[in-house]
C-alpha cells in the first residue's frame, strides 16, 4: 500500500496591505483569517521539514485570478521537488492547463464540480484521473445532517458529502479533498464520522482535512477516519513542536508513513 | 545539453526546474530536430497513453527519437507516462501502440482488492538493483513518489531494476542498455529523486 500522507495546505488570498501580493493566510471555520506570511518561503520549510505533498488554495473571496495565482506555483515549483495541488478559481479548461503549466501536478477543482459536474469527467479524459481532486467543504446542519457548500462556503447545496464524494468517483475524480467547515481551524480534530463515511464509500484516495491541533488527531484520521492523507493549514504553520517529532508520535502509532532519513 | 521532449502535454516545469537546479543545461525541444544537438533526452509524462503516443507519432518525434535512441545510443530516461509510452502496447484508453522499446504490456493496477486505491497517489519504498549507477547514493528501500492508475508488465524480468510492492510487484523503474524509465517521479521525490536525476546527467551506459 501507499504510505498515508502528510499535506500542509497553504491557503492564499490578496494581501490587505499590497493589493498586487498573494499572502499566506489561516482560516477559522471559512470566516475568520489572519495573514501569516510568504507562500513560497513556508513551502521551503515544509519541503525541508519532508511534507509528504503540498495543496495551494486560493481562498479570497472576490479575487479569482488564475495568472496571479500561477505566478505564485510558478515560483514555488522553480523551487521545491515534491508534489503540488493547486486550487481555488478553477472553473474552465484553461484554467485547468495555465495552473498545470506553472508547476501543478494535481488540479482541485469545486463550485465548477458542482455546478456542472461533466467538467469533472472531461478534465479527467483529458489530464488523466489522477490529476483531478475534487475539493468537498461540507457543514453539519441543524437537523444533524451533512450538506455540501460550495463558493468558498458561502453558498448551501442540497447534496449529501457522501452522496458526492461517490458520484465525483464515478465522473472520474482521482481523489478527494474532504474539509469540515465547522472544524476548521479550531484545533479539536477532524471530523471522524464524514471521513470514515466517505473513505469507506470510494475506492480512489481520500484526504481528511480541517481540525487537527495534535499528533492524536492525525492518528484518529487514520486508523478511526480511515483516510489516505491528511491536510492542515493551521497545525503546519503553527506548529509549536517538531514536524519531525509529529511524525514519529503517528508512525509509533502504527501509522505506515513516510520517515525521511 | 539535456532535452526534455515537449510533446505538447502537462507539466514540463518540474523537471526542467529540477535539472536546472542540478547544474544541468536543459532545454525544452517543442520539434523533433531539436533533439538532434541535445546528448541527452528525458520523456516526460503525464496524461493518458492513447493522447501521448498519438501525439509522439503526429509531431514526428517517433521517428526521431528512435533513431537517436535506439541508432545513435544517447542516454534517455522516461518518466510515469513518458515510462509506459516505451513499451509495445498500452492498454489504457483501448489497445494502443506504444514506441516498442521494451516488449512489456502497460496494464491497470490489479483492480480486484476492492481496499486497494486506484490511481496509486503517494510515496512507497521502492527496491532495486544496488549495481545499478542510477541508484547510486540512493538508500535502499528509500520512498519515491507514485502517481498512476496503470503499470509496466514487463516481459522479460532482465529489464526491471525496481519495484514496489502494492499487492503485488509493480514495475517502479526499467533498464535496458542507454534506455532508462521510472513509474515514479524523481522530480517530485525531493533529495532521493534529485539524486536519480543527478546520476542521471553523468550517466554512461
Amino acid at each position: 500500500m501507499a504510505k498515508k500522507r502528510l499535506i500542509p495546505k497553504l491557503q492564499l488570498r490578496t494581501s490587505s496591505y499590497n493589493p498586487s501580493k498573494m499572502v499566506l493566510v489561516i482560516t477559522k471555520q471559512f470566516d475568520q483569517v489572519y495573514e501569516i506570511g510568504d507562500a513560497v518561503s513556508q513551502s521551503k520549510i515544509y519541503q525541508d521539514q519532508a511534507a509528504d505533498e503540498l495543496i495551494f488554495i486560493n481562498i479570497d473571496k472576490r479575487d479569482k485570478d488564475i495568472y496571479r495565482l500561477s505566478n505564485v506555483i510558478r515560483k514555488v515549483s522553480e523551487e521545491i521537488f515534491m508534489p503540488i495541488t493547486v486550487g481555488g478559481g478553477v472553473n474552465t479548461e484553461e484554467d485547468f492547463r495555465t495552473l498545470l503549466l506553472n508547476g501543478a501536478d494535481k488540479i482541485c477543482i469545486n463550485t465548477a464540480a458542482v455546478r456542472d459536474p461533466a467538467f469533472i469527467s472531461l478534465t479527467s479524459i483529458k489530464y488523466g484521473a489522477q490529476c483531478v481532486v475534487v475539493s468537498i467543504d461540507y457543514k453539519k446542519e441543524s437537523d444533524g445532517t451533512y450538506k455540501v457548500y460550495v463558493n468558498c462556503g458561502q453558498e448551501k447545496t442540497n447534496l449529501d458529502p457522501v452522496y458526492w464524494a461517490m458520484e465525483c468517483e464515478r465522473m472520474g475524480a482521482g481523489e478527494i479533498l474532504l474539509t469540515s467547515i465547522d472544524n476548521d481551524g479550531m484545533r479539536q480534530g477532524l471530523n471522524l464520522d464524514v471521513t470514515e463515511l466517505v473513505s469507506k464509500s470510494v475506492s480512489i484516495p481520500v484526504i481528511s482535512s480541517a481540525g487537527c491541533g495534535s499528533a492524536k488527531h492525525f492518528i484518529d484520521g487514520f486508523l478511526t477516519g480511515k483516510a489516505d492523507a491528511i491536510s492542515s493549514g493551521t497545525f503546519f504553520a503553527l506548529q509549536d513542536q517538531s514536524f519531525m517529532q509529529t511524525r514519529s508520535h503517528i508512525k509509533n502509532a502504527g501509522v505506515d508513513i513516510r520517515i525521511h532519513t | 545539453m539535456i532535452g526534455i521532449v515537449d510533446y505538447g502535454m502537462g507539466n514540463l516545469l518540474s523537471v526542467y526546474s529540477a535539472f536546472d537546479y542540478l547544474g544541468a543545461e536543459v532545454k525544452v525541444c517543442k520539434h523533433p530536430e531539436d533533439l538532434l544537438t541535445v546528448d541527452r533526452i528525458v520523456i516526460p509524462g503525464v496524461g493518458a497513453f492513447k493522447d501521448c503516443i498519438d501525439k509522439i507519432v503526429s509531431t514526428g518525434f517517433k521517428e526521431v527519437l528512435d533513431e537517436q535512441v535506439l541508432q545513435k545510443g544517447k542516454p534517455i530516461l522516461g518518466i510515469c507516462l513518458g515510462m509506459q509510452v516505451m513499451a509495445k502496447i498500452g492498454l489504457e484508453g483501448g489497445e494502443n501502440k506504444g514506441l516498442g522499446w521494451f516488449d512489456a504490456t502497460i496494464v491497470k493496477l490489479s483492480p480486484k482488492y476492492p481496499t486497494l486505491r486506484i490511481p496509486n497517489i503517494g510515496w512507497n519504498d521502492v527496491s532495486f538493483d544496488p549495481n545499478i549507477f542510477l541508484f547510486k547514493g540512493v538508500p535502499q528501500n528509500a520512498d519515491f513518489y507514485h502517481v498512476h492508475s496503470y503499470f509496466m508488465d514487463v516481459n522479460d524480468p532482465s529489464d526491471v531494476v525496481a519495484t514496489y510492492e502494492y499487492r503485488q510487484r509493480v514495475t517502479a523503474a526499467v533498464l535496458k542498455d542507454n534506455i532508462f524509465a521510472t513509474q515514479f517521479h524523481p522530480e517530485k521525490s525531493q533529495d532521493h529523486g534529485l539524486k536519480i536525476l543527478e546520476n542521471f546527467i553523468v550517466w554512461k551506459p
